[in-house]
């Protein structure tokens, strides 16, 4: 195994009883990520349980609450590593909440594996899920025809299957599909590729895992919002410049190098990096996503939630419409006055107008006045302050916000700029 | 307006996401140790930059080792903006604490320490029938995070260590009874960290969340980072219990039964001495650790420690209640 692996970010989603935690709990477990003490666990719950064999679901399901109810309550993560390449799950429930936690897993993810049972086929919430994936640009879905175990003419029915989500998938624009069938309990195409399903001959689904593209953030602008003003003053490390006085961020996109002309935003000030430096070494550039931190030629005014970027980039706005997740149990209605966070800036924003609920199923657009927890919406925004936006569909980081309440601090909603 | 909800020209669809590798040919490719490295120390300023008066839980454990080294970096050259905070059970590690002081001193922190002790001779707390005190510091943590108006307290632990941490958040609210509540947790949104709370409440980070035990080791190798010793193959005179070996110490002593010898063993965790076991292991260096560490069967807390072993839900239980 080599740790100069990339990583692939994978989250599941599926239907309640399709079979998800049985599925990842047989990709931890046949790709040997499970170890003999996690093991030995499962097989002694599963006997006391009555089980005649291991319940691989016990592997997932962390909570009390979950194991009592035989259910999944809330989204965990979990690491496994191939000689390929190394994996970060997020395993995310179906049932309640289930669109806030498919958002939560694609936001991040390279690639959404979304189960369904073999035997019911696309479904409303697959539907749901597929437009889940689609609205947060996740690159890749892996469709798990799962309980194939379970159909009479198997490949008849898994041709079907994928042909009705491929069209679903088609209507939503969705990147990348493809179907792979699969027994989660049996372990088949799951790891290795079965010989039940002869008909199939592609790959498994830790095949397809291992060999997916990674996009690579270092594409685009460059675009970095200002975390903290380092200025250490009297105190500086020893060999430490005293007037030392640096930009400390995360690289969203693109590439910085020593030299570049760079601006401030929302100022639009110019000036060149003069360095950068990851920890205490000086380094010639940085890509994303890295954390570093930044020195600037001229000594201008920046601070934390201001983005250092490439000088092409767009100005900064006060209004611009936006497509929103609502996540809270009170709904959302035209004129709310609420904080909004983008990248490290956080300021007050009013909803200026709702102009459209997302009807999931019909995939069509209503018109609305209120939006309630797990509807997706439209709406347009006035903040109090410029804000250096883009358009979600250019850049997954300069695009996304969230809608926080201003008494608690609680996330209200994930946001998409549109555009 | 319309909803898009993706272009027609779904190939030009940008696959950025926080953990997408950059391979471009222009610059050196970034490793996985790189990422986590990277997000780290993303979430230690974020927490910095939003919260008044954040503290970092530092014991001298190698988690908690790691941690502090981002923190170094997150705000190189100027000093880590924040105390470091330890709840000493009482039962620690001798040669632990000897390096938790020589670090705090050698990085110039402000370091506070709650004793367990305190509690039990004082009456607040009563020892356990186990004599495990490691369930005994979620008082005196929540405590100290009480006395110093913390509002933001930084924690070593990984998702990949158990259960129910696999369900935290990097950032997690803790409301005011410094309670976690699982069922009603934030969504964690592409990288973008609310620590925002109500007066009374307060914050757990996680900066480690996603790293596992064989990363952290790897880091260590990588950046040369110092490790208490008792971490690498040393003599010790131990003693079998609960299948696991105990040291020999104060507040470890072997019953009637239990035969005493002398192995060559070392640490994979650091915590109560009286249910903290060693591993047989003859791995005297960082590179022979990397290595044993890769080839385990066992997870490192089911190797060495006994405090979960007594039930399934023996960490939700504590989590919840406001342990670490
Ligand atoms: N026959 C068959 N049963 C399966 C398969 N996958 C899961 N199951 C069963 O379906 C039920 C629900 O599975 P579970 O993993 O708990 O579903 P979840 O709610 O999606 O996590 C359990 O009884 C599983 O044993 C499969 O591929 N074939």
């Amino acid at each position: 195994m080599t740790h100069q692996s990339t990583m692939l970010r994978l989250a599941t989603a599926g239907s309640v009883d399709d079979g998800k935690s049985t599925l990842v709990g047989r990709l931890l477990h046949d790709s040997k990520a499970i170890l003999a003490d996690q093991w030995d666990a499962v097989e002694r719950i599963s006997r006391d349980r009555g089980l005649t064999g291991a319940d691989l679901a016990l592997l997932t399901d962390g909570l009390r609450a979950e194991r009592e109810q035989g259910i999944t309550i809330d989204v965990a993560y979990r690491y496994f590593a191939t000689e390929k390449r190394s994996f970060v799950l997020a395993d995310c429930p179906g049932h309640v909440q289930y669109t806030r936690n498919t958002v939560t897993g694609a936001s991040t993810a390279d690639v959404v594996v979304l189960l369904v049972d073999a035997r019911k086929g696309v479904v409303e919430q697959t539907r749901r899920h597929l437009a889940v994936a689609a609205l947060l640009r996740v690159p890749h879905v892996i469709l798990a025809v799962n309980k194939i175990d379970l159909v009479d003419d198997a490949e008849a029915r898994f041709l079907e299957v994928a042909a009705g989500a491929a069209e679903v998938a088609l209507g939503l624009g969705l990147a990348d599909l493809r179907a792979i069938p699969v027994s989660a309990l049996h372990g088949d195409n799951v790891v290795d590729r079965s010989a039940t399903t002869s008909w199939y001959s592609g790959p498994s689904l830790l095949e397809v895992l291992e060999s997916l593209p990674v996009g690579e953030v270092s594409d685009g602008e460059a675009r970095l919002p200002v975390q903290l003003v380092i200025r250490p003053q009297g105190a500086v490390r020893p060999g430490a410049d005293p007037d030392f006085r640096g930009y400390a961020g995360r690289l969203d996109s693109g590439v910085l190098r020593r030299g570049d002309e760079v601006q401030v935003l929302p100022s639009g000030r110019r000036t060149r990096v003069a360095g950068l430096w990851l920890g205490d070494r000086n380094i010639e550039e940085a890509a994303a996503p890295q954390s570093v931190t930044v020195e600037l030629d001229d000594d201008i005014d920046v601070s934390r939630g201001d983005v250092i970027s490439a000088v092409t980039a767009a100005p900064a706005v006060r209004e611009f419409t936006a497509t929103l997740t609502w996540l809270a149990d009170t709904p959302l209605r035209p004129g709310a006055r609420l904080l909004l966070k983008h990248g490290t800036r956080t300021v007050p924003v009013i909803i200026r107008a709702l102009t459209g609920r997302l009807d999931l199923d019909a995939l069509e657009q209503h018109a609305t006045d209120v939006l309630s927890l797990n509807d997706i919406g439209a709406v347009e925004l006035v903040a109090a302050e410029p804000l250096p936006v883009l358009p979600y569909a250019v850049s997954r980081h300069g695009g996304a916000f969230l809608l926080l309440d201003p008494s608690d601090g609680n996330t209200l909603a994930a946001g998409l700029v549109a555009g | 307006m319309t909803i898009t909800l993706a272009s027609a020209s779904s190939g030009a669809v940008t696959t950025s996401s926080a953990y997408a590798a950059a391979g471009s040919a222009r610059h050196t490719p970034l490793t996985q140790l790189d990422l986590l490295e990277a997000e780290g120390i993303h979430v230690i300023r974020e927490v910095a930059g939003e919260l008044e008066r954040p503290v970092l839980l530092f014991s001298g454990g190698k988690d908690s080792v790691v941690m502090l080294h981002l923190a170094v970096k997150a705000f190189w050259p100027a000093p880590i903006p924040f105390p470091v905070l330890h709840i000493d059970t009482g039962h620690n590690f001798p040669e632990v604490l000897a390096f938790r002081d020589r670090t705090v001193e050698q990085l110039g922190l402000r370091l506070v320490v709650e004793h367990v002790q305190d509690w039990i001779d004082d009456g607040r707390l009563r020892e356990r029938a186990d004599g495990t005190r490691n369930p005994l510091q979620t008082q005196p943590l929540l405590h100290a995070i009480g006395q110093g108006r913390f509002d933001g307290v930084f924690g070593g632990g990984r998702r990949d260590e158990e259960k129910a941490r696999a369900k935290e958040r990097i950032i997690s609210l803790r409301d005011d009874f410094g309670q976690w509540d699982p069922r009603n947790q934030r969504p964690e949104l592409w990288n973008l960290l609310n620590p925002r709370h109500r007066t009374g409440q307060h914050v757990r980070a996680f900066p480690l969340s996603n790293w596992t035990e064989l990363d952290v080791w790897r880091y260590i190798e990588r950046e040369g980072i110092e490790l208490p010793a008792l971490y690498y193959a040393h003599e010790r005179e131990v003693f079998e219990r609960d299948g696991m070996w105990l040291a020999v110490g104060p507040h470890s002593t072997p019953r009637d039964h239990e035969q005493v010898s002398v192995r060559t063993v070392r640490y994979r965790t650091v915590g109560d001495m009286s249910c903290t076991g060693a591993v047989d292991s003859p791995a005297a260096t960082v590179a022979e650790v990397v290595a044993e560490v890769a080839a385990s069967t066992l997870t490192e807390r089911g190797a060495t420690r006994a405090d979960d072993r007594i039930s399934e839900a023996a960490m939700e239980d504590r989590k919840k209640e406001g342990y670490f």
